[in-house]
């Protein structure tokens, strides 16, 4: 059974169909390639999972539940993290501190006490010691992806290629089952994406899923082990990176057609 | 002159915490506020209805006139969360005209633009606080400066504080982090409000009387003003703020040429500040605190880190 998947998700703003009647699906444990050329709806197909966005109808199911209509803080407890196309660090806060945010909902008194009031007690008496079990995690996620010398840095001044590794450390703190990928590769150099497509398939051995939106056909068809292709809101193709490479519908959307 | 002095850092510790107070919504959370004035006279006005009508305990006129303050920022905060940047100012601007304008005119509770005045002395630890014992105001005031600052420095280093700062910095990454952003900024509101209106009962106790035109909109800007030109987002920068702002307000006084400036002296300084301020430091003189990690390696000491120069450059 996938991890995820989605039964014929629409949505359209006033006219325009971003996504029509989509079923996708992420096999559990498997990297999955979101591919399209732009405006396909790829980014629309992410909101509307990650509860970014609502779907005008149909459903997305995650674990055997449905999860339609949840707000992405919600979402994200669940264990469905993402990054963003266009970076969305924050800025003005260090490194350490923007991982420590993705720790927001994993650590804190709550679960020691059931009962509300000992638990505001209980954490203003266990502050210090929760704050450090915090930085320990989120020093961990930093050096799972080489950050560890920039942790005192403000995330603004880190390179490029680095902010986006920062973005995957923030999600991967909120340990997630799932993570989405929006254009990881964006605007990276070709030594850079090399050492990104090691972090995804490390990533992916510790039995996390991940779905990834990209345009570097290198990295999607060395990577990928199923991919499912959008043109214009609709699925039009749907397999392993050989059968896309194949598909004829999928050539033309990105070609265009042989007159 | 002495007497004057004391006046003066009395005022200050007083601003202080509205400052520090404002310091949550503003400088933390990102939302720009221009009602703390609204929920200084909120709690001024509940802690002199109380004082004058019952016979509560001192303490417990405090923590009401925190709570029901805190009512008010929770009420603003709730209908007003969509709403961002000028929008939100200007939202916030309507609540404190609301709020004085209902002061004024709610006679049967607030005796209108006469305000409340008759306020009896408090007794605090079995000593009655007099006000021509100015010694023991600066001691009460500058106490309460302490526990919030404290409190405030507390909160603001936890996940909470965290959670706001993330929601300053990207609402929908926060968003995407697990936050609740309803939550959280209507929490801000609320703890915000709260010590607005600590500040309020401090200013009705030792001024024993309160009236309406305290309240008006110049003083939300002037607390701005403090936080602004101390340091969004910096407990220590803001308090340093409250002092130079209301030490150059007097200063004509201070030096004993008051009568050679005029009276709009003031505002006309404060106007000063702020643009220079805006074209020269716009962090602020102290810039925000950028929190060096505490984590040792496993090899030895930290290595690497800032200098904290971020917080200084002009970018």
């Amino acid at each position: 059974m996938s991890l995820l998947s989605t039964e014929k998700l629409r949505r359209q703003f006033g006219g325009v169909v971003a996504v029509a009647d989509v079923d996708f699906a992420a096999e559990e444990g498997a990297i999955t390639g979101l591919i399209g050329p732009n405006g396909a709806g790829k980014t629309t197909l992410f909101n509307n999972v990650t509860g970014l966005d609502f779907p005008t109808s149909g459903r997305v199911n995650f674990q055997g539940r449905e999860i339609t209509g949840l707000p992405a803080n919600r979402i994200t407890r669940l264990g469905i993290a993402r990054t963003f196309q266009n970076i969305r660090l924050f800025k003005e806060m260090t490194v350490l501190q923007n991982v420590m945010v993705g720790r927001h909902f994993k650590q804190n008194a709550r679960g020691i006490m059931r009962n509300r009031t000992m638990q505001a007690a209980v954490s203003v008496l266990q502050l210090n010691r929760t704050e450090a079990g915090i930085t320990a995690e989120s020093m961990k996620w930093l050096e799972f992806l080489g950050l560890t010398e920039f942790r005192d840095d403000l995330a603004r001044n880190l390179p490029y290629g680095r902010q986006r590794e920062l973005e995957i450390a923030r999600a991967l703190a909120t340990e997630p089952k799932l993570l989405f990928l929006d254009e990881p590769a964006a605007g990276m150099n070709p030594a850079e994406t090399e050492e990104l497509m090691r972090i995804i398939r490390r990533i992916r051995d510790l039995g996390i899923t991940i779905v990834l939106i990209e345009h570097d056909m290198k990295l999607v068809m060395n990577i990928c082990e199923r991919i499912t292709v959008l043109n214009y809101g609709q699925k039009i193709a749907e397999g392993t990176p050989t059968e896309i490479q194949g598909n004829e519908k999928v050539i033309e959307a990105y070609l265009g057609k042989e007159e | 002159m002495i007497y004057f002095v004391l006046l003066l850092v009395i005022y200050i510790g007083i601003f202080a915490i509205l400052s520090l107070s404002l310091n949550i919504v503003t400088g933390y959370t990102g939302l720009l506020s221009l009602c703390q004035a609204a929920f200084y006279a909120i709690g001024a006005y509940t802690s002199a209805i109380m004082l004058t009508r019952t016979h509560v305990n001192f303490w417990w006129v405090l923590l009401l006139s925190g709570l029901v303050a805190a009512l008010a920022g929770v009420l603003i905060g709730l209908p007003t969360l969509r709403l961002k940047g000028d929008y939100l100012a200007i939202a916030t601007l309507g609540f404190g005209e609301i709020t004085r304008n209902v002061l004024l005119n709610w006679d049967s509770l607030t005796r209108g633009p006469l305000g409340i005045s008759g306020i009896p002395p408090v007794r605090v630890f079995g000593i009655v606080l007099d006000p021509l014992q100015k010694v023991h105001y600066v001691i009460f005031v500058w106490a309460f400066v302490l526990i919030t600052y404290f409190v405030l420095r507390r909160i603001m280093r936890s996940r909470v504080g965290r959670a706001l700062e993330a929601i300053r910095e990207d609402e929908v990454a926060a968003y995407a982090m697990g936050i609740n952003i309803t939550k959280f900024k209507v929490f801000a509101f609320g703890l915000s409000a709260f010590f607005g209106g600590i500040a309020g009962t401090l200013w009705t106790v030792y001024n024993q009387s309160v009236n309406p035109s305290t309240f008006d909109f110049l003083l939300s800007v002037m607390i701005l003003c403090m936080v602004v030109l101390g340091g969004m987002g910096n407990h220590l920068a803001v308090i340093l703020g409250a002092v130079l702002i209301e030490v150059a307000g007097e200063l004509p006084r201070l030096l004993g040429f008051s009568s050679l400036v005029p009276p709009q002296f003031k505002q006309i300084l404060f106007g000063l500040i702020l643009v220079v301020m805006m074209i020269y430091r716009p962090q602020g003189l102290l810039g925000r605190r950028v929190p060096k990690s505490k984590y040792v390696a496993a090899g030895g000491p930290s290595v690497g880190g800032t200098d904290g120069s971020h917080t200084g450059d002009l970018s």
